[in-house]
């Protein structure tokens, strides 16, 4: 067979591996817990860290190979797992502690930097495993770093259960409470989710469903800077011709998961799940969603024009990703977190983002009001009024939404809070001081939409 | 039934001077590394070579062989990156 690849796409693909931070972003490991069940919680930890360790032990190593042979940096390697509050269901105990204890036990043998699953499915209501889950999350997540927790709170099939939604305002509260010494990071690990997926392979939102098989393998792809260069180098492109460009691009990014992906889980084998392909910003410089906004020619992300130009984004790297993988799936859609994407930081700190813009863009992108900091004095009222909203976005339009939000104790407006990593720093954000504590005390549940009835 | 091949792109880039083909193909036949195919150009004074190798027979894995590469770029002060064929052809061909 002749060898057919141009010098100018081997170059193609270095410059953006090398210049434009192309990397897969996380290949994360779904392993089901369900197995771990048992009456004592000591029992089901043991069960936990046992099966975790042994499916997971080569998690790290086989994407270490992957990312040496193929010369793509594959940055994090993650394991999502079965909600707990499903696994420790069948507990006597109530403390769900011990159970994130050993996730963060074993998460830090097989050499992972974050753990999603500590998480509850209450769209609907509470069972018993429920309760004690949000009853364990604030706790569990100051007494660990790697464990990440999510609760589904709404889904378009159910509605908002708005008793969890208040539930969750206080729980954010008291987590930010009691990881204040650290700005409050223990919130940049607790989601609150509408029509949450199953198979997201993103932290702090992945668990693995229900429906999910033993294990998995699921990727998450990044690439705000490859077509972030594409935008830039076609300034005068029309529309169709700047979709155009971007689905090339998407298409070449999500073939890297692609490959990854299959070839992680055909080593470790178990089956592959999914692509994700969502275009997931990073601090560093150029990796970002807000600048591709701006290339594309809005001033600053978050002035008029912001929401139509992520639309395009977003709808033309999914049109491109979806042709490149054989199995596309997660949240896959742009993300717009605030402190992880450095032209985010900046236009807010210009005055050009505000939260109520950020809000409207979360209904044509993934995935929600993310990694946001606001005042350490807004009330679990108001910060549920937050979900509230933006669970109404998912539930009404059939989509994934998601708040991640942080009330920076004794924080206020104009500071800045510093997280470090991947997780970056995010200026605290002014909050309407107009209140819904009434609204949201009502209790009980908004009904399903009329859009949901399509049987 | 014909042996499949396990082919690898390696790529230099550096500063031009004498002895960096002969750097880099001396060290891949020491392992018996086939060169199937190679590219080379000057660039505004830069050395870029693509080469196409196959490691069926090779004595070494490609993750040694990158090693052994990376060490000889060192020696011969350019830049050598081997990686997997198949990145490239995921990327470019459906």
């Amino acid at each position: 067979m002749p060898f057919s690849l141009t010098p100018g796409e081997i170059y193609e693909t270095i410059r953006m591996i090398q210049s434009e931070n192309l990397d897969i972003r996380t290949i994360t490991m779904g392993i089901s817990l369900r197995d771990c069940a048992s009456s004592s919680v000591a029992r089901t930890a043991t069960k936990i860290y046992d099966k975790i360790c042994q499916k997971a032990k080569r998690l790290v190593s086989v994407g270490e190979e992957i990312s040496r042979e193929y010369g793509i940096p594959i940055i994090n390697k993650r394991i999502s797992v079965t909600p707990i509050a499903v696994v420790g269901e069948a507990c006597d105990g109530r403390d769900y502690l011990p159970l994130a204890l050993a996730m963060e036990k074993a998460a830090e043998q097989v050499g992972v930097n974050f753990i999603g699953g500590f998480s509850a499915l209450v769209h609907k209501g509470f069972t018993r495993g429920d309760e004690n889950l949000l009853n364990s999350i604030a706790a569990s997540i100051a007494a660990t770093e790697r464990v990440c927790s999510s609760v589904n709170v709404a889904t378009t099939k159910t509605g908002i259960n708005m008793d969890a939604v208040y539930r969750m305002g206080h729980i954010i509260k008291e987590t930010a409470e009691l990881t204040k010494e650290r700005g409050a990071v223990g919130c940049a690990k607790l989601v609150v989710f509408c029509n949450a997926v199953e198979d997201n392979p993103f932290m702090a939102g992945a668990f693995h469903g229900l429906g999910e098989p033993e294990a998995t393998i699921n990727i998450g792809i990044s690439g705000p800077g490859v077509v972030l260069n594409a935008v830039k180098n076609n300034p005068q492109a029309d529309f169709g011709t700047l979709a155009e460009i971007i689905k090339r691009t998407a298409f070449k990014i999500t073939r890297m998961g692609e490959l990854a992906g299959r070839e992680a889980a055909r080593r470790l084998q178990v089956p592959f799940g999914i692509v994700d392909l969502s275009l997931a910003p990073t601090p560093a410089l150029g990796d970002s969603v807000a600048d591709i906004i701006e290339a594309m020619g809005i001033e600053r992300t978050g002035g008029p024009g912001t929401t139509a130009a992520l639309a395009l984004l977003n709808d033309a790297v999914k049109k491109g990703g979806a042709m490149a993988s054989s199995y596309v799936g997660g949240l896959s859609g742009a993300f717009i977190p605030v402190s992880e994407d450095a032209g985010m930081v900046r236009a807010v700190e210009e005055g050009s983002l505000s939260l109520e813009k950020l809000e409207a863009m979360t209904c044509v992108c993934s995935v929600g009001l993310d990694m946001i900091a606001v005042p350490g004095d807004t009330t679990a009222e108001t910060l549920a009024a937050i979900i509230a909203d933006e669970a109404a976005i998912g539930m009404v339009n059939r989509k994934t939404t998601a708040v991640r939000i942080i009330p920076v104790p004794g924080g206020r407006v104009g500071e800045k809070v510093v997280f470090g990593g991947l997780l970056g720093s995010a200026p605290i954000m002014p909050v309407s001081r107009f209140k819904a504590d009434s609204f949201i005390r009502r209790g009980g549940r908004i009904p399903a939409p009329i859009t949901a009835l399509n049987n | 039934m014909k042996e499949e091949q396990q082919r690898a792109i390696i790529t230099v880039v550096g500063r031009d001077k004498v002895g960096i083909i002969a750097g880099v193909t001396s060290a891949l036949s020491e392992q018996n590394v086939n060169i199937l195919d190679i590219s080379q150009t000057i660039m505004q004074d830069f050395f870029t070579m693509i080469m196409v190798v196959d490691l069926t027979r090779a004595a070494v894995s490609l993750q040694e062989l990158q090693g052994i590469l990376a060490r000889k770029g060192e020696e011969i002060g350019v830049q050598i990156n081997a990686q997997h064929e198949d990145i490239f052809k995921f990327m470019h061909r459906i």
